[in-house]
């Protein structure tokens, strides 16, 4: 009886596996959405004149995103005033008003975002497996991620610099006093480079102790396991604010790196990349400009200036031009502030993790923030 | 029995052609399953204009290690970078199977001690750490234990110049002076007469029946070479360096850094309530008789224990100890949690620097598979030795 069953068994088995592979395999290129998309663009790219085929693969992400009906961020969840989760379960800070930003300029709604907390090992195969669309979580640009790592970087948001925290009992000031110590970094970050090349050059031994994530390395530093941390400056000041004893701890006045940090998109689809690009100038010119969330509306409706209109959209296409509505400007200056609002809600002299602007102030005021004409 | 009457049944009825064809077809669905993932993979990656390939690991690591038993520096390589994790993963693995099967036979014996205490504080243990996370013992360790010690200007020193710090722990350590070579070489001389004392007490024991205590004979050799050849040589092969606080952080002797500490007692601690249990199993396995039969002849009880319930429950005890040890030597990957430059911290690093994924993961996959592939061969060479030779 059971014997005779046996290949029956067997059969049926081997059905639902095949059953289960033809399921899974259009399942697995459809979950990214854009492979199934890719793929069938492919040969009609091949029929259509050159310039046709590259419009084809360029909408990709904008119509994904589109036909979600939101964003997905990959953010931080673990420094203050940059990405962090508060005790409500709500994001807040600079990189993840970006993405608030973003998802106005796209769908007038800068709520129609998820954020997606990843590590700092797990950002860029996050990026470039389409998981998540945009990258903003405190990333420096480098040549490498530039390249390699097939990403690319739309504007630098914040102008950062790696930076030492040394507790202030210690007395130190300055890199040679920390000879033969040990120093706590974060692994998977362009800093623990910095950090090898800036004891490198001045000659100095150290002994390094890495962690995963930045809570692991910060309580390794509060227990007293390293003379110091490292991270980029701003990542210090927030950590600092959260420390058992902020006053305790000095950043000392040496600065490992350049740390230009900034969203960061795929290759390959040059129409995201330059709306990622322009949401970010968008609102470095609100602020030059003047333009404010509180302003926004009655400068729209009483402005001259030709510059500004073409911003805000009653003159010209520019919207057009990105493939968004033309007043994609406007609602990302109602709705998420311009970049002074954005940087004073996080970073501002009332938060805990106040930092002074110097060198992200606009370029009229002394600082790097410089966005191009909106022509 | 109606069957035979007819001509040969049709082949689709055909139980035998069916069991085959089922096996050929599942084997099919398998291949086009994993056929269809690599596909989907290669597709994938060549949309990002990356492609497979190892010659990443000859480009230059530009990150430090703190702990490392080879050469390395910033300028090395990406593989270097991997051997030094390879190793330390090796070391902690190592020295933990080892500790951990120390621990575990003495917990696994004092559980069927006829001693209550003992029994009870043994059984209290095991199910302690039984029921643990791994991960959270880990930095319990780390965390509540190691980093709490001292800080390093109020280390507390015990007798021996052993430093207690948060920095790690400071041990003397011999370091080697001008007669070392030779000293080297009347080790291995040593070893070798142990190895030819174990030979000639092993075929005697064979011939008379009374098996002496061979291990211990061949120890002594080895000791008694040691100790002669430390003494007669014209100098002292090894100074005693003493650990002592300079700067910030220890110098001299050796200093075990507190990852090392807690990962190790993480996993010896851990395991070794695995192997206890392994250990009680196999021994209650061995049936009552075969004691009482043995003590009726009139060998001692250590002897019993060595020569007749010992080789009985090592049948019992040794594929499962395999498991344990293929466990510890996995759970090492634990190390990233604490900050111990194993082989998966390393190439995690190595992954976010150069950007390979699918190589770096697929590495590591493929050096712990090779891991565990030699442990369980050795281990099942040995279980087929301690296996009952049945005539």
């Amino acid at each position: 009886m059971s014997k005779k069953f046996y290949p029956l068994f067997g059969l049926l088995i081997v059905a639902a596996l095949v059953l289960a592979a033809c399921g899974g395999a259009p399942a697995a290129s459809g979950d990214a959405s854009e492979p199934a998309t890719a793929d069938t663009a492919a040969p009609a790219d091949d029929a259509a004149p050159a310039p046709a085929a590259q419009t084809a693969a360029q909408g990709e992400t904008l119509a994904a995103v589109v036909a979600r009906g939101y964003l997905v961020c990959g953010a931080n969840n673990q420094v203050p005033g940059f990405g962090y989760v508060d005790a409500d379960g709500n994001f807040s800070g600079v990189d993840v008003d970006y993405c608030r930003a973003l998802a106005a300029a796209i769908f007038g709604d800068a709520d129609a975002v998820e954020f997606r907390p990843v590590t700092a090992p797990e950002r860029f195969t996050a990026l470039q497996s389409g998981e998540i669309d945009v990258l903003s979580r405190n990333t420096t640009w480098t040549l490498t991620r530039d390249t390699e790592l097939a990403g690319n970087f739309t504007a630098t948001t914040f102008y950062d610099g790696q930076g030492l925290m040394v507790p202030s009992a210690t007395g130190f000031t300055t890199l040679e006093d920390l000879a033969g110590g040990s120093v706590c970094v974060q692994t998977g970050t362009t800093t623990e480079l910095n950090l090898a090349d800036a004891f490198a050059a001045a000659g100095i031994s150290y002994s390094p102790v890495v962690f995963e994530d930045a809570d692991s390395t910060f309580a390794a530093y509060s227990e007293g396991r390293c003379d110091a941390v490292t991270t980029d400056k701003s990542g210090l000041v927030s950590r600092r604010s959260v420390l058992a004893d902020p006053s305790a701890h000095d950043i000392l006045d040496v600065t490992l790196s350049k740390e230009p940090l900034g969203p960061m998109v795929r290759h390959g689809d040059d129409q995201w990349f330059d709306i990622a690009q322009w949401t970010v100038f968008a609102l470095i010119a609100a602020e030059e400009y003047g333009i404010t969330s509180a302003n926004v509306d009655q400068v729209k409706a009483s402005n001259t200036d030709p510059q500004i209109n073409r911003l805000l959209g009653n003159e010209g296409e520019l919207g057009a031009k990105l493939g968004l509505s033309n007043e994609w400007a406007y609602n990302v200056i109602k709705l998420a502030g311009n970049y002074g609002e954005i940087y004073n809600r996080n970073l501002g002299p009332d938060t805990p993790t106040y930092i002074p602007r110097g060198y992200n102030s606009i370029y009229t005021e002394g600082g790097l923030l410089f966005a191009p004409p909106f022509n | 029995m109606r069957n035979q009457k007819h001509t040969a049944i049709p082949f689709w009825r055909d139980e035998r052609v069916l069991q085959v064809l089922g096996q050929v077809a599942f084997a099919a669905a398998v291949i086009f399953f994993f056929y269809i993932l690599i596909q989907n993979m290669v597709t994938g990656l060549q949309r990002q204009g990356t492609t497979l390939g190892f010659s990443f690991l000859q480009g230059t690591a530009g990150f430090d290690i703190a702990e490392t038993s080879i050469t390395y520096s910033r300028t090395s390589t990406y593989a270097q970078a991997f051997l030094v994790g390879l190793l330390n993963t090796l070391q902690v693995s190592f020295v933990g199977i080892i500790l951990s099967t120390i621990l575990g036979i003495i917990l696994g014996v004092a559980r069927l001690s006829s001693n209550l205490l003992v029994r009870n504080l043994s059984a209290a243990y095991l199910e302690l750490m039984r029921n643990l996370s791994l991960l959270v013992f880990l930095i319990f360790w780390y965390l509540a234990v190691f980093l709490k010690l001292p800080r390093v200007a109020e280390a507390v020193i015990w007798p021996g110049q052993i430093h207690l710090t948060n920095r790690g722990v400071g041990l003397p350590w011999g370091l080697p002076t001008e007669t070392f070579e030779t000293y080297r070489w009347v080790l291995w001389a040593g070893l070798a007469a142990a190895a030819l004392v174990a030979l000639v007490l092993h075929y005697i024991g064979k011939r008379t029946g009374k098996p002496p205590l061979t291990a211990l004979w061949a120890l002594l050799t080895f000791a008694a070479f040691a100790v002669v050849g430390w003494f007669v040589l014209p100098g002292a092969p090894l100074t005693l360096d003493y650990p002592s606080v300079q700067g910030l952080n220890m110098v001299g002797g050796k200093v075990v850094s507190p990852e090392f500490m807690a990962l190790l007692s993480g996993l010896v601690l851990y395991t070794a309530a695995f192997i206890g249990e392994v250990v009680r199993a196999g021994l209650q396995a061995v049936s009552k008789g075969q004691v009482e039969a043995a003590r009726a002849i009139g060998l001692t009880g250590f002897q019993t224990l060595r020569l007749v319930v010992f080789p009985q429950a090592m049948r019992v005890i040794v594929p499962p100890l395999t498991s344990q040890y293929l466990n510890l030597t996995k759970n090492s990957s634990l190390a990233i949690a604490v900050g111990f430059p194993d082989m998966f911290y390393v190439s995690n690093t190595i992954l976010n620097q150069s950007g390979r994924a699918v190589e770096m993961i697929s590495l590591v996959m493929l050096t712990y598979l090779t891991f565990s592939l030699v442990t369980s061969w050795f281990m099942n060479w040995y279980n087929q030795r301690a296996q009952l030779v049945e005539r």
